[in-house]
């Protein structure tokens, strides 16, 4: 009897020097203050997150990501824009340059026709006064040979006088234009 | 086990590196109740302060161009946003609040734990118990409600021979129920270690010729356990995400 009070008191005793020089974790007797306050903590910490925090985040991220996708419309439309602006700049600069080539066409066609007109007005004329210079040697050319005749038999008439013969016109006249001729 | 502690307070080297652990009622007296104000109480309610402080008071402004303090709102919620989807799925969303509430007072108390003087409830094996449990019991109502008898397929591996699944069937089931029991030791062993690993060192600190390095020593653990603080409530949360995942698509 006395021996197992004694063994039951030593048990106890080893009991409580494990739990205050081993791990308080293990005091049983703590448990419920414990959990009773960390289930009280849990439930406040769950509400003000589900029911203040999370969705505020969620709303703000939200709105974020909202923003950005705007923005990122905004710029593409922007973007858009500017593409269509250049596309206009090059068709007008394609279309001044397409109308420049017009107009150079246009002026050297004008220019070749004005040169072609001047330059058969001045053929004619260049043939007309070559006609006409033709016909002119040709009078001088026949004035010169009636003329050479002419003297030609005054000199061979005054020759023959000169010299004493008789003079007989048509066979001087003869003789000149045989010579004349050859 | 006494005697040898009060020698060495006669010595001036006192090792108590698990004093820190102990519930002790806020006002005195040493009767602890399920309701007494306890230290335990105490840090408790400053988590659950702390909590309201980053997520809602730091979030207050609501900007579009968040201050700092609504980005560090942000990147929790993002952080554990994400690790929700990567590792349990879309469909695991609808229990977002509940995780992030496990990740936010974990994160926060084991922060707050590492105020000197402070008290860790991440310690307390009866605290990561519940919370071990709670996801377990969770875990398993829903994936019995969302697939019936089908959920034991889980512990059928279909893909391994017919064979040797009733083998894989039992140690599929006991590393199912072992769950908990990691889940909850996990968190409670490391804190518990590194707060008890800087005490040892503080009464080192103690003595004269062996203060510097006991300084050098709490320094390097206290950076260690700013590490562990983080590390350990992302490990619990997505094993949180792991189990969830077991339970909402069973099928290996």
């Amino acid at each position: 009897m006395a021996t197992e009070s004694h063994g039951a008191e030593a048990v106890a005793a080893g009991h409580a020097a494990a739990e205050s020089a081993g791990m308080p974790q293990l005091a049983v007797e703590t448990f419920g203050n414990q959990i009773f306050w960390l289930l009280v903590a849990l439930v406040a910490t769950y509400l003000i997150l589900s029911r203040v925090a999370l969705p505020r985040i969620a709303a703000v991220l939200a709105e974020r990501q909202g923003t950005i996708t705007n923005d990122i419309a905004a710029a593409e439309e922007l973007k858009l824009k500017a593409k269509e602006a250049e596309a206009a700049y090059e068709q007008a600069l394609a279309d001044a340059r397409t109308q420049a080539n017009e107009i150079v066409e246009a002026t050297r066609a004008d220019i070749k026709a004005d040169l072609d007109a001047a330059l058969e007005k001045a053929d004619a004329e260049i043939a007309a006064k070559a006609a006409e210079s033709e016909k002119a040697i040709a009078e001088i050319r026949a004035n010169a040979a009636e003329s050479a005749a002419e003297v030609a038999k005054d000199t061979a008439k005054e020759l023959i006088a000169a010299l004493g013969g008789e003079v007989d016109g048509r066979s001087v006249t003869a003789a000149v234009n045989a010579r004349m001729k050859g | 086990m006494a005697d040898n502690a009060h020698a060495a307070e006669g010595t001036g080297l006192v090792f108590h590196p698990m004093d820190q652990f102990k519930v002790q009622p806020l006002f005195g007296g040493t009767d602890v109740s399920w309701y007494t104000p306890t230290n335990a109480m105490l840090w408790l309610a400053l988590t659950v302060l702390a909590v309201f402080l980053v997520m809602v008071v730091g979030t207050r402004g609501r900007a579009v161009i968040p201050s700092r303090g609504q980005s560090i709102g942000e990147l929790a919620y993002g952080f554990v946003y994400k690790m929700i989807e990567d590792v349990t799925g879309k469909d695991a969303i609808v229990y977002f609040p509940y995780i992030m509430t496990l990740f936010m007072f974990i994160l926060m108390n084991n922060f707050l734990g590492l105020i000197p003087a402070s008290f860790a409830n991440t310690a307390q094996i009866a605290v990561t118990a519940i919370l071990a449990f709670a996801v377990f019991f969770a875990v398993t109502i829903i994936g019995f409600v969302k697939h019936g008898t089908h959920f034991l397929g889980l512990f059928w591996v279909t893909s391994a021979p017919l064979a040797i699944r009733p083998v894989l069937a039992v140690i599929e089931v006991i590393s199912y129920f072992v769950r908990p029991v990691s889940h909850s030791i996990r968190l409670a062993g490391n804190i518990t270690a590194g707060h008890a690993v800087i005490k040892v060192f503080a009464a080192f600190a103690g003595l004269v010729a062996l203060s510097p390095l006991a300084i050098l020593g709490i320094t390097a653990m206290y950076g260690l356990e700013m590490l562990v603080a983080f590390i350990q409530a992302y490990v619990f949360t997505i094993l949180t995400c792991v189990y969830l995942k077991d339970a909402l698509h069973p099928s290996h």
